[in-house]
């Protein structure tokens, strides 16, 4: 795998709402290598997402740059530009609740002309079996359960074949039981279409669960607190969770997410009695 | 007047609901109709209570308007009525058919396109408040016919109504839908074709019910000052020359012809946006 090396140079964004200049993020460096699984963690606010909007071309950037693959997608000059190399998935979901399944699965390749209709047709059927959803191809998203959902909107972006997928806190709606089934149901996917990934949570035992790296960053403005490489070796099961080696680090890490946690509800306390 | 909403109201909802709810639906919903029918025969036909007796007997009036040789010249066996009826109707249909066309174009693009709505929308919510009534006079010059002055009073009625719910549907529309499109490489006019119409559809319904009942108020309304046929038209004259059973015969027929018209669209909007059946069903 070569494809998907993302980069982060300095990356600054200031959000002007009303003239309030905002700092969302600061001084942001990072490398992902192809292939990477990265779990960004962090605060509410802390700026997580606006850096995922930026490698997804919806927000433009107030100084420094992203590259992907030596190309550069964002800087303060260009204009933001989404592009199917860089498949999101969103935090509530977006699969276009009017459109059977298979049409939302197969909508990208086709419009992009890069499959016929029923080679994406073929194409999608395999990925649905492939997560338990055979048979589903005609209904419609809210005839879905949201594990179901999320598997879908996942396959769709897979489909894709993107350079890098940028997952938004995706499991954030789902029972505990159904979010860790989706945990797996995601590494596995992975092993066969190796992605890099860019995966937001607020969630530290996910992050350490599904990530090769770990990145904590801190409350508003969002800087890289903390760069931890998850020495845990894949495939990973959910017994990894109760490793001896998984709690050391979620040990170690939990207290400057708690510590970043604190500072972010005490600002926002003040912000509040303002 | 029906309630101007996009949910499937109960005895008309999804195939799936139970039959004895429907037949609950439909037992309460016929209770409210005779209790306002037995109110007008006891009030008039029984008791003749004080200003009540000024009006049409509901048994005098029902009777006419089966009658195959009614009084006044006016039945559901008679050519005349369905003349007006006709007349009424054909006017109401090629009113809202243009109003919606129109209304639907003019209220993506500004719902859609920033520039156009800033320019549009001040205009609109000016328009919309004034009472179709207040336009008559105007309309009346400007217009070359009697016929053409109630139909464009009738196609205002539906046109601000139509453009302002197909704004707000595409107002409606969450930005993540976008986005997706975006990134999945859809063209602007896939974006339109396949994210704004349909995100905007439950908007455009709701506004379509409302405009339908907006186009038969004011037909009525510009039928009895310009209309030479019609049943608004038929109302007035009917009132004007005494025969006051004709007047209840197009009256009631005014509500049906209401009722039919909204409930066509209710149906094509539950059938073309049947994938919200489950999450409004309560089922999901």
């Amino acid at each position: 795998m070569s494809r998907g090396a993302l980069s982060f140079r300095a990356v600054r964004k200031v959000y002007d709402p009303e003239g309030k200049a905002v700092l969302a993020l600061d001084g942001v460096d990072l490398d992902i290598a192809p292939g990477e699984f990265c779990a960004i963690v962090g605060p509410s606010g802390c700026g997580k997402t606006t850096l995922l909007n930026a490698v997804a071309g919806f927000e433009t950037l107030t100084a420094g740059a992203i590259q992907l693959d030596g190309r550069t997608i964002a800087t303060p000059d260009a204009s933001a530009a989404p592009g199917e190399d860089r498949i999101v998935v969103f935090q509530n979901g977006a699969l276009f609740p009017w459109r059977s399944v298979m049409w939302n699965i197969t909508c990208g390749p086709v419009m992009q002309g890069r499959m016929s209709e029923r080679e994406a047709r073929e194409h999608g059927l395999k990925l649905l079996a492939r997560v338990g959803l055979k048979g589903c191809e005609d209904k419609y998203p809210n005839d879905l359960s949201g594990g179901q959902k999320r598997r879908v909107e996942i396959v769709r972006a897979l489909i894709n074949d993107p350079a890098v997928l940028l997952l938004d806190e995706p499991f954030r709606a789902l029972d505990a039981l159904t979010k860790s089934v989706m945990q797996e149901y995601l590494l596995e996917l992975l092993v066969q279409f190796p992605k890099t990934v860019f995966f937001i949570t607020h969630d530290l035992e996910e992050a350490l669960f599904l990530g090769d790296k770990v990145v904590v960053f801190t409350s508003r403005p969002g800087r890289i607190k903390e760069v931890v490489s998850v020495d845990i070796p894949k495939p990973r099961s959910h017994e990894v969770l109760t490793s001896p080696r998984f709690l050391e680090l979620k040990a170690a890490l939990s207290a400057v997410v708690h510590t970043e946690a604190m500072r972010a509800f005490e600002a926002g306390e003040k912000e509040m009695a303002r | 007047m029906a309630a101007p909403t996009s949910l499937p109201g109960p005895g008309s909802g999804p195939a799936g609901a139970r039959p004895a709810a429907r037949w609950i639906a439909f037992f309460q919903a016929m209770l409210g109709i005779s209790i306002f029918f037995l109110s007008w025969f006891l009030l008039v036909d029984v008791f003749a209570v004080w200003r009540f007796a000024q009006l049409p007997k509901l048994s005098v009036s029902l009777r006419e308007m089966f009658s195959p040789d009614p009084t006044f010249g006016v039945s559901v066996f008679t050519k005349e009525y369905y003349d007006h009826l006709q007349a009424s109707a054909g006017r109401v249909v090629f009113a809202f058919l243009i109003a919606v066309s129109a209304g639907v174009v003019i209220g993506i693009l500004s719902g859609w396109n920033r520039w156009f709505r800033a320019v549009c929308q001040p205009l609109l919510e000016l328009a919309r408040p004034i009472p179709v009534l207040a336009w008559i006079p105007l309309v009346i010059l400007v217009m070359p016919s009697r016929e053409s002055a109630v139909i464009a009073l009738t196609f205002l009625a539906a046109f601000f109504i139509t453009i302002l719910n197909t704004m707000l549907g595409v107002r409606s529309i969450d930005e993540v839908y976008f986005r997706a499109a975006q990134s999945l490489g859809f063209s602007r006019w896939a974006i339109l074709r396949h994210v704004v119409i349909p995100g905007a559809l439950p908007f455009i319904f709701v506004g379509l019910q409302i405009a339908m009942a907006a186009c038969w108020f004011s037909l009525v309304a510009s039928e009895i000052v310009s209309g030479t046929a019609g049943l608004g038209y038929k109302v007035w004259e009917a009132y004007y020359y005494v025969q006051f059973e004709t007047m209840v015969i197009m009256i009631l027929t005014l509500g049906i012809c209401g009722y039919i018209s909204s409930a066509i669209i209710r149906r094509l909007g539950a059938y073309l946006m049947r994938w919200r059946g489950k999450t409004l069903g309560g089922v999901a």
